[in-house]
């Protein structure tokens, strides 16, 4: 409980230090703001993942619980053919249950680079869980108006080797201090993908974003895939058991 | 010399009905001969296809290798041993670093294997060199006729190659396909991009790494290998040797219907002959002629059809199978279909196929439709055992 009150102390503070827009934030501080904005000692969300083919979109639902950034369960709800399906990650496991053959599988080695459900997200994107600075050295490039509205440009530079993506930037919203759009690159500088946020939501105190459009840039015509949260609870009490691989089968 | 004479005599005397026999049991004759004669070519060629373009004499895998494991290729590779790294250096062997990638043809996803190999090689039979010619800036790229095919790829189109590098950072440039070839060996071709190695270890930060290296044939296996396996030619070539069996099980399932035709219009015959001619049976037996010798008679009647279908079939059948032993049969032409989708179908078809026929497969044959030919017409004979000269004087049976 004190942990969570010392979370929230600090997320207002640093929000209120940072969302007086005159003032130019350190890179390490923009980053630090937006961790403490999305981040949550644990956390329970109900959401929708759209994925847009080239004929056709399917919507995915889900639940999931997570607990800090490296424990995490979600169980997919609909449509029939997806519902009952769960995946578990803890740390840098990832299992999958599927209904239809009664069979946990463990994610790993090349099957990480495939699609999470068919959308534009690999497995590899939702395993990171490091904290940002501790893989890559943040430069605040400047600021630029988007829709009227502020946003701080940063550019992240892998400082180790083994990071997914080596490059990044951000363009976070000066008052929301969410990264209202990253741009995610490949070694050569390509871009690879782009995660735009496309509405945000005040939560318990802080903004969070509502939906998310998530692509990969390298498919033509590709209009990404769309997570857009329906319901989102903050802090609520999570049984260690619902990390369990014996979670899977229930 | 009696019954020989008799039983041309009855031939001939049959005239129509005879030839008819002797024209199935010749087509049999010639159907068994041409089909296994096909599927010996085919075994022949497939095999061949694999060991020149993809298997030679046999490979060295690193030790995690396991093609099918595509989990574990992510571990797969490292640097050859000493040994084998001479053999490299010397030419005898090729090595191949293989990577799972994704590229986006026209835009769009698709999973391949990314295969590096040495532009200069002289071990496989397949247009490596093709990547050593080119200068640009982007990766050369070689697919076969089935990828670029199921891509809508030709020669000069470019891609986005996207792969994770050993440090499981994601990278991404431009490929361009430098040339197409038309292997008959779909396993080097669908799902798979080749590239210079010397490329692909650098873009994978995997400087001198592979995944397997396959020597020259005439090669003796190195011992000292430090923990690499050696796979020799016989094991690499196990799946396919196993499909063709398994393909090979329903070829006696068409020779006993096709024989089964054949003898059954003998057998027929023979009845139906026995029947018509009991007065002359009965005449020959009054006349002293032993059961025994009217059996032969028949039999030898039998006899006699297997040779005339033996001499219809080198007649007729001969120029045929001479042609698809040596001119050769257009399959692709015949299924009307060009190389890439044969390989999109995973089978390895010559586009014209030679048939192969040995001493064993001629001879065989030819017993065993002699055989089953004397057998059929020696069975209605026996009935001729048990009858008596008067009742078949009378025309009757029993």
């Amino acid at each position: 409980m004190i942990k969570i009150l010392l979370n929230i102390t600090l997320l207002a503070l640093i929000v209120s230090v940072l969302s007086a827009q005159s003032v130019q934030p350190t890179a390490e501080e923009l980053i630090k703001a937006i961790d403490a904005n999305m981040s949550a000692e644990n956390q329970v969300i109900t959401s929708k993942m759209i994925v847009h083919g080239r004929r056709a979109s399917r919507t995915i639902e889900s639940r999931s619980w997570m607990v800090g950034n490296d424990m995490a369960f979600t169980e997919y709800l609909s449509p029939p053919r997806e519902a009952g399906t769960k995946m578990l990650k803890t740390k840098d496991k990832l299992w999958t249950y599927s209904p239809q053959t009664d069979r946990i599988i463990q994610i790993s080695g090349h099957m990480l680079r495939q699609s999470v459900m068919g959308s534009d997200m690999s497995y590899t994107d939702m395993m990171e869980d490091r904290p940002l600075l501790e893989m890559y050295d943040a430069t605040l490039e400047g600021s630029e108006m988007i829709d009227g509205r502020k946003h701080w440009i940063l550019y992240l530079d892998a400082k180790v080797d083994d990071v997914p993506y080596p490059k990044r930037r951000s363009w976070v919203d000066a008052e929301y201090l969410l990264p209202m759009k990253e741009e995610l690159y490949a070694k050569s500088g390509k871009l690879l993908k782009s995660a735009t946020i496309g509405e945000v939501m005040r939560v318990e105190g802080r903004w969070y974003p509502k939906s998310l459009n998530y692509k990969d840039e390298l498919k033509r015509n590709s209009k990404g895939t769309d997570w857009i949260i329906v319901t989102i609870e903050f802090d609520v009490d999570i049984p260690a058991s619902r990390f369990s691989k014996a979670a899977l089968r229930k | 010399m009696l019954t020989l004479k008799l039983a041309y005599k009855n031939l001939a005397g049959a005239g129509l009905r005879t030839w008819l026999n002797v024209f199935v049991t010749a087509l049999s004759f010639f159907l068994i001969i041409f089909m296994s004669g096909m599927y010996q070519g085919m075994e022949e060629h497939s095999l061949n296809v694999m060991i020149e373009t993809e298997i030679a004499g046999g490979a060295y895998w690193h030790p995690e290798y396991d093609p099918a494991d595509p989990i574990g290729l992510e571990d797969a590779h490292g640097r050859p041993p000493t040994p084998i790294a001479g053999l490299i250096s010397e030419g005898q062997a090729v090595p191949v670093l293989i990577s799972q990638a994704a590229i986006y043809p026209h835009g769009r996803i698709r999973p391949v294997l990314m295969k590096g190999t040495i532009p200069q090689q002289t071990v496989l039979d397949f247009p490596s060199s093709a990547l050593a010619d080119y200068e640009g800036s982007g990766i050369p790229v070689l697919i076969g006729a089935g990828m670029a095919k199921s891509n809508s790829l030709k020669e000069g189109d470019t891609f986005i190659i996207r792969w994770l590098d050993a440090n499981r950072t994601y990278d991404a440039q431009e490929g361009i396909v430098v040339a197409i070839m038309k292997t008959e060996n779909f396993q080097i071709d669908i799902g798979q991009i080749w590239v210079p190695i010397d490329r692909m270890q650098t873009m994978l930060s995997m400087p001198g790494e592979a995944t397997y290296v396959t020597y020259a044939q005439g090669l003796d296996a190195l011992s000292e290998i430090d923990g690499w396996i050696l796979r020799d030619a016989a094991y690499l070539n196990r799946h396919m040797v196993a499909a063709l069996d398994a393909d090979r099980q329903s070829l006696p399932i068409l020779y006993a219907i096709l024989l089964a035709l054949a003898a059954m219009g003998i057998f027929n015959s023979q009845v139906l002959t026995i029947f018509r001619r009991q007065r002359e049976i009965g005449t020959l037996m009054a006349l002293g002629m032993t059961r025994t010798k009217v059996v032969s008679l028949f039999t030898t009647e039998g006899g006699i059809n297997a040779f005339l279908a033996l001499i219809m079939t080198i007649v007729l059948g001969g120029p045929v199978l001479y042609w698809a032993a040596t001119s050769g049969i257009p399959m692709l032409k015949l299924y009307g279909m060009d190389e890439g989708e044969i390989a999109e179908y995973g089978l390895i078809m010559a586009p014209r196929l030679i048939s192969t026929y040995s001493v064993g497969l001629f001879v065989g044959t030819t017993i065993l439709v002699s055989m089953i030919v004397l057998i059929v017409s020696y069975l209605p004979s026996r009935r001729i055992a048990k009858m008596k000269p008067t009742d078949a004087l009378r025309g009757r049976i029993t």
